[in-house]
């Protein structure tokens, strides 16, 4: 559980406060996802929260305790830190950049080893093969793997993440963000992530906060949101297709009705969001859909009209 | 400090000598420079043994230098040209030879697409953009150069050295200050033309 | 030639012998106390911007002095002798040592030392595991830089009477022998080469694995 209470910072000589009065509260577990135009101060807030900055007034509560209270130090041993560039220690091994959390906290080496195993396997980068290689001889995205592995190194229940797909090509930041939230799901992390990129923060985000000038302008789930911009700046940012980014949302599953297409429907498997059956009706040229299950035995059928049934229920 | 108003003239005449050796050894070592950095820039082997050797060569102290060539040519000027030429050579082969190998291959290849041949290529392009590294090295040889002429003048080959020496010998600490900090403001003072000079060159290339 | 200096060097074993032991002492102290001035300087410098720009300005300033013109300065106020040469010499290392130490470590890869605070390495943890191993390169270059100069820079400390190599190289020229020439040359030039070379070798074995080109 994570409490941000009335931060304020700005930065010498600004008039224009970097962040503003902000107040928000992440529940444990969630993925509370920042994003903003650039200079909102999303980046500051969430450096704030392991003191890399330091709020100028209002409190950070992290696990029911005061930041200012810890010795930074500690602090931020205990909470994940995953940068866009990553910041791997070029002169050090893949395994050594991963263990470098526990080896401050004095863990044994077998211990060590042991996680750092652990670790690559969880990021899908085969210990055998890495744990003595150089980051030089790694990609984009698999820099990234490991930023995030010695991130987890320690486990700390809190993490915070700041544009760490920023830097990475679109194919490979698909992959990685969902695999990344499976992960980070699985494990129950309370994460704070960073981002400019509306569809990362859609598709990651438990709530999305949208700041702008250092403050909160809107601040719930990524449906309610799309269905309920707060005012035009939101609608605006949000994009004007949010109609369909709301239908990408919901599955194909719970709307099947019985009967059978017509014929030229397409079929499409049940996990299909509804946006894209709504694309596939567009590119037949017909009103319905077939819908079939994972052995491809029909299910049922889906219609226009259902699609947007759909989207209307969501809007209220 | 009375001493120096006494006999400025002589000051003068010794840094006047001290420019005049600097300066001719400067010239033809850079002409020299020019022909062979141009000719060892593409050709990787020879630019890796011209690397090497200059590499090597301006290890060796200077004095040593000096004296390595008293058997063959004796004291004085020559003998001290010859180092200054020797010395300057390394740094300015290596600035001219390196600069025009930094040039971008794909503004060589758009020159070449535009139909310049070589030595178009060579004096308009190449030379050009190669000129602050290659004013670079200028730099870093002109200040040895005044360096070696120093040390030079223990051979007889003239220049503010002359005080200096003559100083130690005489136990007399005001020629020696008026030569050692005559011969610093020189330096210094040509460092940081030439620094500038390099700077105006880099700010006037700049992407 | 080489004959006659090779000859000179046999009957005068205990004038060479102690030339060379000067000369390699007067070399590696200065080297010593100048690294040892200068890097943890370099170190303390290099976080602050402005002054980090004019110390290396200052070092830059003094790196284009002559040498024997830095050596004859200290004889009028400090005398002829071994101290007053290693002094000298010290000025002289003092620059390539310092700039080579700041650029170095205002050097680091930024995001690497974010990374670094924000996981919680203290100031110190951070200095010795992340910027000096990736600095090393740079420093050590510096080192090499240094360690040559001074090796120059100790032969004409004959001409103050620190002794060393430079002391037959100066009598050779008064005396025009060759023989004693080339036994201060020689000797001199190799040690210079020799110098070099190591450096160059213990810099590869000094860059972290990581950072091998």
């Amino acid at each position: 559980m994570i409490t941000l209470d009335r931060l304020t910072k700005s930065f010498g000589g600004s008039a224009q406060s970097a962040v503003d009065g902000l107040s928000l509260t992440i529940n444990t577990g969630e993925i509370c996802v920042l994003i903003g135009p650039s200079g909102c101060g999303k980046t500051t807030t969430m450096r704030m929260i392991n003191r890399m900055v330091e709020p100028d007034s209002g409190r950070i509560e992290v696990g029911g305790r005061d930041v200012t209270k810890i010795d930074a130090v500690e602090l931020r041993r205990s909470i994940g830190y995953v940068i866009q560039q990553v910041g791997l220690f070029p002169h050090m091994t893949i395994g050594e950049n991963v263990a470098t959390v526990p080896k401050m906290l004095g863990w044994d080496s077998a211990r060590i080893a042991k996680r750092v195993d652990e670790l690559l396997a969880l990021v899908h980068m085969d210990p055998s093969i890495y744990r003595d290689r150089f980051p030089r001889e790694l990609s984009g995205g698999q820099k990234q793997r490991i930023g995030v592995a010695r991130a987890l190194a320690a486990d700390p229940p809190v993490m915070l993440m700041d544009e760490p797909f920023g830097a990475i090509d679109p194919i490979t930041r698909a992959r990685l963000q969902d695999e990344f939230l499976r992960i980070l799901r699985e494990l129950g992390k309370t994460i704070v992530f960073v981002t400019h990129d509306i569809d990362e923060a859609i598709r990651m985000g438990s709530r999305i906060a949208i700041l702008r000038n250092g403050k909160v302008v809107q601040y719930d789930t990524p449906e309610r949101i799309l269905a309920h911009p707060a005012d035009a700046f939101v609608e605006a940012f949000v994009g004007g297709d949010r109609s369909l980014k709301r239908l990408a949302l919901l599955t194909a599953g719970p709307y099947v009705e019985s009967g059978t297409p017509a014929a030229g429907a397409p079929h499409l498997p049940s996990t299909t969001p509804l946006r894209d059956a709504l694309s596939a009706m567009l590119d037949a040229g017909v009103n319905e859909a077939g819908i079939v299950d994972a052995e491809c035995k029909p299910l049922g059928r889906i219609t226009l009209q259902t699609i947007q049934q759909a989207a209307a229920v969501a809007r209220s | 400090m009375t001493w120096f108003l006494r006999n400025w003239p002589d000051v003068l005449f010794s840094l006047w000598e001290h420019i005049a050796i600097s300066l001719t050894a400067l010239i033809i070592a850079f002409a020299l420079s020019l022909v062979i950095g141009v000719v060892a820039a593409r050709r990787e082997k020879l630019y890796g043994a011209v690397m090497t050797l200059s590499g090597l060569l301006y290890t060796i102290p200077t004095l040593a230098f000096l004296a390595f060539l008293i058997p063959v040519v004796g004291l004085g000027r020559t003998n001290a040209i010859i180092t200054m030429v020797a010395f300057s050579l390394m740094i300015l082969i290596r600035s001219v030879a390196t600069g025009i190998r930094e040039v971008p291959a794909d503004i060589i290849d758009a020159a070449r697409g535009m139909g310049m041949n070589k030595a178009q290529i060579m004096r308009r392009i190449e030379l050009p953009l190669a000129l602050p590294l290659i004013v670079a090295g200028l730099r870093v040889s002109a200040v040895t150069v005044i360096s070696v002429t120093v040390v030079a003048a223990y051979v007889n080959a003239g220049g503010l050295g002359t005080l200096i020496f003559n100083g130690i010998a005489s136990d007399h600490p005001a020629k020696i200050w008026t030569g050692a900090l005559t011969v610093c403001l020189l330096s210094v003072i040509v460092d940081m033309g030439l620094a500038l000079l390099e700077r105006r060159l880099k700010n006037r290339r700049a992407a | 030639m080489l004959a006659d200096a090779w000859n000179y060097v046999l009957t005068h074993p205990a004038q060479f012998y102690r030339a060379l032991g000067v000369h390699v002492a007067l070399s590696a102290s200065a080297l010593i106390i100048a690294a040892l001035i200068c890097i943890p300087a370099g170190i303390a410098v290099a976080r602050r911007n402005g002054l980090s720009l004019a110390v290396v300005n200052v070092a830059n300033i003094g790196r284009t002095l002559p040498s024997l013109a830095v050596l004859a300065l200290v004889m009028p106020i400090l005398g002829t002798g071994f101290t007053p040469a290693l002094f000298a010499l010290t000025l002289i290392a003092l620059p390539p040592i310092v700039t080579h130490t700041i650029v170095g470590m205002r050097g680091v890869d930024a995001d690497a030392v974010d990374a670094a605070i924000g996981m919680g390495m203290t100031r110190a943890a951070l200095l010795w595991q992340v910027e000096l191993p990736m600095a090393m390169p740079v420093i050590f270059a510096g080192l090499r830089t240094a360690a040559v100069q001074i090796i120059s820079g100790a032969v004409l400390a004959a001409f103050i009477g620190g002794g060393g190599l430079g002391d037959f190289i100066t009598a050779g020229i008064a005396m025009m022998a060759v023989p004693q020439l080339l036994v201060g040359a020689i000797p001199v030039a190799l040690l210079a080469l020799g110098t070099d070379f190591l450096f160059g070798a213990l810099q590869r074995r000094m860059t972290p694995q990581g950072l091998r080109a």
